[in-house]
């Protein structure tokens, strides 16, 4: 038999289009093989070697359902938020947050039911902004910490202590400033977004109180604020290093004598400079202040979207309330981090000796959690002015009235929503 | 008669429409369903409080369009915008119509000049921004503008995050500027070779001086149609530009407020974690508007279209 050029492109043109039709779901290959429906769970790509391969070992050993884990690098939090808007989202995924406005949207499941007898031993500092009007909408895996990590040699050279107030930081970053060395790096921003709302905490303020009122139209935060452009304006910060404030590398690499990064890092610090460090909150600012250092945990939620929302439940009770071992193994095996439970925290040897019991202790008495009503929109308008008052100078308390008026308008929003 | 005259029709044009439709028609449906379907989609939706969901149900009329117009970061963007092209278009115009006078009158090793400029061109805007940005204008002492500036012993310059002096346009405009560079000049050299060599042996026995005078008087004038193409062009891109802003500037808590072009801006409001759909689909189609009404003022001004062109 001859094929003519013609059979040949419309059989051509019609596979095309059955394999471009076929399967774009976002549900694809690589199950665990379960038996049950077909799950599909994301997870943000982790930094830390073994990561993967541990959540889909987790995945592989559920047999009421066949899990298929997806491993998405980039940006994760845009790519959820997308994915949720359609029906090729994933079943179960990993969230910084949920946001408020995808719980107001209805986008995620309540999973409320699924702590019972258990909410006591989830650390409540992040439990917290996973909770809404009395209902929880996602699991927390792990509590995540940043803090400030000071290389104690360079600190004894240079007979500088181990800052204990905001002044204290400013005059020891300069003092530890060499030609090659900096004394401090807050992120290549120079601390807009890493240390973000953590300065308005030091000095004994918030940006949203109790209340849901705005919690920072207070002189002392430009008082606060005034103090970050300070260290900018002594170039005693660290600018433009190649990797940023999460990664340890300036600080290991002796770019910087102190940097602000996450308890992830402990044990590539430790690996490095041995016992040649220590760590601390945000030292306090002013007579309210105290020391301060952000809290906050990846969940694990359910999409009110998907089409096996109870197996879904199920899945994730399994994994993130049952299994205390896998819980542990997540936390403690890879990266560096708080399991979620109290119990299991409580239990854990990593955490009870050197600056991880430290870090430990300062997020029960220094931790916050960035509240549900701190909004995209507010954390933008605000991030926005500490970049304008850090790097230009811009006068602090002009800055701040604007900030407060659009946050207060942010919260006005949501509200009547609720 | 009629039947007749149907059976002479020769072989391959009796099912013209049909053919028509095999080849276009699937082009076509993907054109409507991925460009014209989430245009009206996106018009419609910035008449509606659209937070976090693409099936809005409370209609607010204007307000996302009074609101994206009262922003000050939505009008910062646009006063970027104006910046940035005032950079990038004369200097781009310049650079790529010299490169390809040099390479038009080069005549040894012609066909590996044309390869070696424009060969940026195939490299992805965000490959070459993350050179940018990691080894070459990293602000630490081993990047390779702080080690040249040291060897002068200057200070090291954090090039990305200092506002003042705006160190971070250098980059910006550098990155983009050896990345087209070579593309306009490939348009620039179509231009030169449709030249007629008449014209500058005309010119040479009338006495024109070879250099600044023939290119003035001939050869600028005859690249007329593919300048103003060149320059409708480069303002377009300037207005599309986020891959090499995004790359370098962002960071994983966002980004900076200075430096944020109209895209980068939307962005943010409507596909970060913002997801305010509404008010993004508002700018999106306000920066729409402002783009057809430059290019069309700058088409008339330049007087594209007119016959004599």
């Amino acid at each position: 038999m001859t094929i003519s050029r013609r059979t040949l492109l419309a059989t051509g043109a019609a596979l095309g289009l059955f394999t471009a039709c076929g399967s774009i779901t976002g549900r694809g290959g690589g199950g665990s093989g379960g038996d049950g429906p077909r799950l599909a769970q994301w997870y943000h790509q982790y930094g830390e070697a073994g990561t993967e391969q541990a959540v889909k070992r987790y995945a592989a050993a559920y047999e009421k359902a066949d899990v298929a884990v997806q491993w998405r690098p980039g940006n994760y939090d845009e790519q959820t938020a997308a994915a949720l808007l359609t029906d090729s989202g994933p079943d179960v995924f990993e969230v910084n947050g949920p946001s408020l406005d995808q719980i107001q949207g209805g986008q995620v499941v309540d999973l409320t039911d699924l702590f019972e007898g258990v909410r006591d031993d989830f650390n409540p500092a992040v439990l917290a902004p996973k909770t809404y009007d009395g209902r929880i909408w996602a699991v927390p895996q792990v509590v995540d910490m940043q803090l400030l990590y000071y290389r104690r040699s360079l600190l004894d050279d240079a007979g500088v202590r181990p800052p204990r107030s905001l002044d204290e930081l400013v005059d020891a970053a300069k003092a530890l400033t060499t030609k090659d060395v900096k004394g401090l790096f807050l992120g290549n921003d120079g601390g807009a977004g890493a240390l973000g709302i953590t300065p308005l905490y030091a000095a004994g303020l918030s940006c949203v109180t109790k209340d849901g009122e705005v919690g920072f139209d207070d002189p002392a935060a430009a008082r606060a604020l005034g103090k970050l452009r300070q260290l900018y304006a002594d170039k005693s910060l660290l600018l433009g290093a190649p990797a940023d404030w999460s990664d340890p590398s300036a600080f290991t690499q002796e770019l910087t004598a102190m940097q602000w990064c996450g308890l992830w890092a402990l044990p590539a610090v430790k690996k490095e400079l041995g016992d040649d460090f220590g760590v601390l909150a945000l030292p306090a600012d002013g007579p309210g202040g105290r020391p301060a250092l952000p809290v906050g945990a990846y969940g694990a939620a359910v999409s009110a979207r998907s089409d096996h929302k109870k197996e879904a439940k199920d899945f994730l009770k399994w994994l993130w309330i049952d299994k205390e071992e896998y819980q542990e193994d997540f936390a403690l095996s890879y990266g560096f981090h708080i399991p979620a439970r109290l119990s299991l925290a409580k239990k854990a040897d990593k955490l009870k000796e050197g600056p991880a019991a430290d870090a430990v202790r300062f997020s029960t008495e220094y931790g916050y959690a960035e509240p549900l009503l701190w909004t995209p929109a507010s954390r933008t308008a605000y991030q926005d002015a500490l970049s304008r008052i850090i790097k230009s100078g811009a006068n602090a308390e002009s800055e701040l009235k604007t900030v407060v008026r659009e946050v207060r308008a942010e919260l006005a929003r949501v509200k009547k929503k609720s | 008669m009629r039947g007749a005259s149907r059976a002479r029709q020769p072989l391959g044009t009796q099912n013209r429409t049909l053919w028509f439709w095999v080849f276009v028609g699937p082009f076509a449906l993907g054109l409507v369903l991925f460009t014209y379907v989430p245009l009206a989609w996106s018009v419609y939706l910035s008449f509606f409080d659209a937070h976090n969901t693409v099936s809005p149900t409370e209609f607010v009329g204007l307000d996302n369009y009074t609101s994206m117009l009262r922003n000050d970061a939505f009008t910062d963007s646009l006063v970027t915008f104006a910046v940035f092209s005032a950079f990038i278009v004369p200097t781009t115009f310049v650079l790529s119509l010299a490169l390809a006078l040099m390479v038009n009158r080069t005549r040894r090793a012609q066909a590996f000049f044309r390869s070696v400029f424009f060969l940026p061109a195939a490299c992805s805007y965000v490959v070459a921004a993350l050179i940018w940005k990691l080894s070459i204008f990293n602000g630490v002492r081993f990047g390779l503008a702080n080690t040249v500036l040291g060897w002068f012993g200057a200070e090291q310059v954090a090039w990305l995050s200092t506002t003042q002096p705006p160190w971070y346009w250098l980059v910006i405009v550098t990155v983009r500027l050896w990345l087209q560079a070579g593309f306009y000049m490939i348009l620039f050299l179509a231009g030169l070779q449709r030249i007629s060599p008449t014209l500058y042996e005309a010119a040479a026995v009338d006495g024109a001086r070879p250099g600044w005078q023939v290119l003035r008087h001939i050869t600028l004038p005859q690249l007329r149609a593919t300048s103003v193409a060149v320059t409708l062009l480069l303002v377009i891109n300037a207005f599309q530009a986020f891959d090499e802003f995004y790359n370098l500037l962002s960071d994983s808590r966002g980004y900076p407020p200075y430096a944020r072009p109209p895209l980068v801006y939307l962005y943010y409001t409507a596909l970060g974690q913002g997801q305010n759909l509404g008010l993004g689909s508002a700018g999106a189609v306000l920066l729409a508007l402002i783009i057809a009404v430059v290019t069309v003022g700058q088409a008339r001004w330049f007087g594209l279209g007119r016959k004599e062109d």
